[in-house]
């Protein structure tokens, strides 16, 4: 593979924290050198040098919560179109979430989606392992083989574990492991709504969900966390109070972590307006107040991960009313533009988001990504943060279109998306 | 040197010299399980009363036999398909068995303390044969009996407790007796077997098989019963064969002359490999004999003791 060099380029990467303009050499698919004096160094003879003046080159993207229909849900989405999805949003690592058909519970799964992957994607698959034996939550899955096989955490679904018993012990179990448990907080009963409960879902008839529905399980989660000992990560937080009860965990030392969706951090209630289904989300979108504090508690490093909560959804699940549709949105492709709009805005500094997409995740997980650190692997997504666009229906890569960035104005786009050296996408 | 307990109701409470005199006459009654004639009339006219709350084949055997061959009276009652059925309480059925005049009562129950409180009812000696997940003092013994005559000693010696320890009363008797003798106790398990506080009791607690097994003397597997095999405690047989069944290759971790041991009934397969179960260092077989041994020295003890006759 030829040598290659990007020159001019801004970098920001959190793992070492540099933001300067230099030149990224990349050699046999890894970074070789990085830095303003990093061509003096070393180009090697031969390099393809790619002029990149005033473009940003990040770590590529870790997305941590990424639904996929395959196996099962193949006409919703397939590993290999997921994977051209990411790629076009500079996520050059996604996390499979287990809640296929059939479950990812055994370790025979966990090998099928591997193998499919590393035939068929363009970005670094990695399967995320169920918790409970078809996320029943029931009876708990074999951690150590999944774990060996290559699952990267264990995680329940869209679903907290009803049963506290069984919560306790799959914390115990999996603390032998070293495993990750990442938990959708959602309490299924309390949460049995359609949004987020309040005046507006009381003015459009819907049933609402209360944000207790997302803290009562994850205040008892933690409980049990500090119990066990057990690495705990809530999946997807919606409300400043579990903000709280997140940021009291970790001064209390638990090892705890937490992830937002880009969807709460950009959008509220309001943009359901009469009925949009693409807005139907689990946890709910919540109030402009409480998307604002989540911004907030994002800058501070209280929520450590974006995640684009990617989950695609057809015709057949959303084109329905709203309180018979399906839950989610794909977000694989608009997860950095979105999240761009809180640097723009000044909300949150634009390292602290790539670490929140990129470095974070990857530490968490334990994955060789997240970094531009000589010796790191090339991810890398080349960004023009002032690149204005808008989102078109027909542009969209994954197989549904059940965005709800859908004609959004957007004002940063990726150009260009490595995975190992190599340009899997350009813009 | 006498006895001075007037039950066995668990290895809590004795002594270092206590467990020494038991063992030493166990040592003794060995010696008559290998004659020819193995009858003898040490406990003849007196009258030995099996009281099994839970079901047993094994234990209640080697209690019988134990009996019979030192001449006593013996009788089975398995309870768990009689009178306590039909709504009789431990208590009542304790005052009865009472009224019949026993020598001695061995007793199982499933509940912790049940036979603790049976002894407070009635006039005869009475030994723990195993009471839930608390106590089974007999096994406890017959454990130290086989580790001394293969290795000569007990203390100084590693002792590997590996498994179900949550839910053992096996590993609770052995804990305490291995302690009285000074051995070095581990115990080894997923933290899902493991009762909370173990490592105040007195072991060194170790969750991989590849920690805890290093330089060990003696391998003691526990049972994993089969309810908790399927992502209750454990995620599968397959997983928990393969971090915590005892096979060849975790056994080489240990010392080469280490002992493998287990209480019986084993799961091959599941918490120990068939070859290990059966192999040079599986001192399995053994434990049985003693078992009978160790259960004549506790009965001819208590029911020859002064005080205790009726």
């Amino acid at each position: 593979m030829t040598p290659r060099v990007l020159s001019n380029v801004r970098i920001v990467d959190p793992s070492t924290g540099m933001d300067e303009v230099g030149s990224i050499v990349i050699v046999d698919g890894r970074i070789a050198a990085i830095g303003a004096g990093a061509v003096d160094v070393e180009t090697p003879s031969g390099a393809e040098v790619e002029d990149c003046a005033g473009l940003i080159a990040v770590p590529g993207l870790v997305d941590a919560c990424v639904h996929i229909g395959e196996p099962g849900a193949e006409h919703r989405e397939t590993i290999a179109s997921a994977s051209r999805a990411a790629a076009r949003g500079g996520v050059t690592s996604i996390i499979m979430m287990p809640d296929t058909d059939p479950v990812i519970d055994d370790v025979a799964l966990v090998d099928f989606v591997q193998r499919l992957a590393r035939d068929e994607a363009v970005v670094r698959v990695h399967p995320a392992a169920a918790l409970t034996k078809g996320l029943k939550g029931e009876e708990m899955t074999e951690f150590g083989l999944l774990l060996e096989a290559g699952a990267v955490w264990l995680s329940n679904g869209r679903h907290t574990v009803d049963n506290p018993a069984v919560m306790r012990r799959a914390m115990t179990y999996a603390r032998d492991f070293g495993a990750v448990i990442a938990v959708a907080t959602q309490d299924r009963r309390l949460g049995a709504g359609v949004m987020n409960e309040g005046l507006f879902a009381s003015w459009l008839g819907l049933p609402g969900i209360p944000r207790e529905a997302e803290i009562i399980p994850l205040e008892r989660d933690l409980r049990l966390a500090g119990l066990t000992g057990a690495r705990y990560h809530a999946m997807s937080i919606s409300v400043p109070q579990s903000a709280d009860v997140i940021r009291a965990a970790k001064e209390n030392g638990l090892k705890v972590t937490a992830g937002i969706s880009i969807n709460h951090l950009t959008l509220n209630e309001t943009d359901i307006g009469e009925y949009r289904t693409f807005f139907r989300l689990s946890p709910p979108l919540r109030t402009e107040d409480d998307r604002r504090a989540m911004v907030a508690a994002l800058a501070e490093g209280v929520i450590d991960i974006i995640v684009s909560a990617h989950d695609p959804q057809d015709v057949d699940t959303k084109r329905l009313p709203f309180a018979d549709a399906e839950n989610g949105a794909i977000g694989l492709e608009t997860m950095l533009a979105a999240a761009l709009r809180l640097y723009h805005s000044g909300d949150v500094e634009l390292m602290r988001l790539v670490d929140a997409m990129s470095t974070r995740p990857a530490r968490i997980l334990g994955l060789d990504a997240g970094s531009l650190a000589p010796g790191a692997r090339a991810d890398i997504a080349l960004i023009d943060p002032d690149y204005p666009w808008v989102v078109s229906k027909d542009e969209l890569i994954s197989k549904s279109k059940n965005s709800p960035f859908e004609d959004a104005r957007f004002t940063g786009k990726v150009l260009q998306t490595l995975v190992a050296g190599v340009t899997i996408h350009r813009a | 040197m006498s006895f001075p307990h007037r039950h066995l109701l668990g290895i809590k409470g004795l002594s270092e010299q206590d467990i020494l005199y038991l063992l030493d006459r166990a040592d003794e009654a060995v010696k008559i399980s290998r004659q020819r004639e193995k009858k003898t009339s040490t406990l003849r006219g007196l009258t030995q009363i099996n009281l099994f709350f839970e079901a047993s084949t094994r234990t209640q055997a080697s209690f019988e036999l134990a009996g019979k061959r030192l001449g006593a009276d013996v009788m089975n009652m398995s309870v768990a398909n009689s009178s306590v059925k039909k709504g009789e309480t431990l208590v009542d059925t304790a005052m009865t068995l009472n009224a019949m005049r026993p020598d001695v009562l061995i007793v199982r129950h499933s509940s912790a303390g049940a036979v603790a409180l049976l002894s407070q009812k009635v006039g005869c000696p009475v030994i723990n044969a195993g009471d839930g997940a608390h106590e089974h003092p007999t096994q406890a013994l017959l454990d130290a009996l086989t580790i001394r005559r293969a290795k000569g000693k007990v203390g100084r010696l590693i002792v590997a407790i590996c498994g179900d320890v949550l839910h053992s009363r096996v590993a609770r008797s052995n804990i305490l007796l291995l302690n009285a003798l000074g051995a070095r106790v581990r115990v080894i398990a997923p933290s899902t077997l493991l009762p909370s506080g173990i490592a105040d009791m007195g072991v060194e607690v170790f969750q991989r098989m590849e920690d805890g097994l290093k330089d060990a003397d003696v391998v003691m597997m526990l049972r994993l019963q089969r309810e908790r095999m399927a992502g209750s405690f454990v995620p599968s047989v397959r997983e928990y064969f393969r971090y915590f069944g005892l096979d060849v290759d975790k056994l080489r971790l240990a010392r080469p002359d280490a002992l493998v041991m287990h209480p019986g009934p084993m799961n091959r397969g599941v918490e120990i490999a068939s070859d290990i179960a059966d192999g040079p260092q599986s001192v399995i077989e053994l434990q049985v004999e003693m078992g009978v041994a160790v259960r004549m020295a506790v009965m001819e003890t208590l029911m020859l003791r002064e005080g205790n006759q009726p």
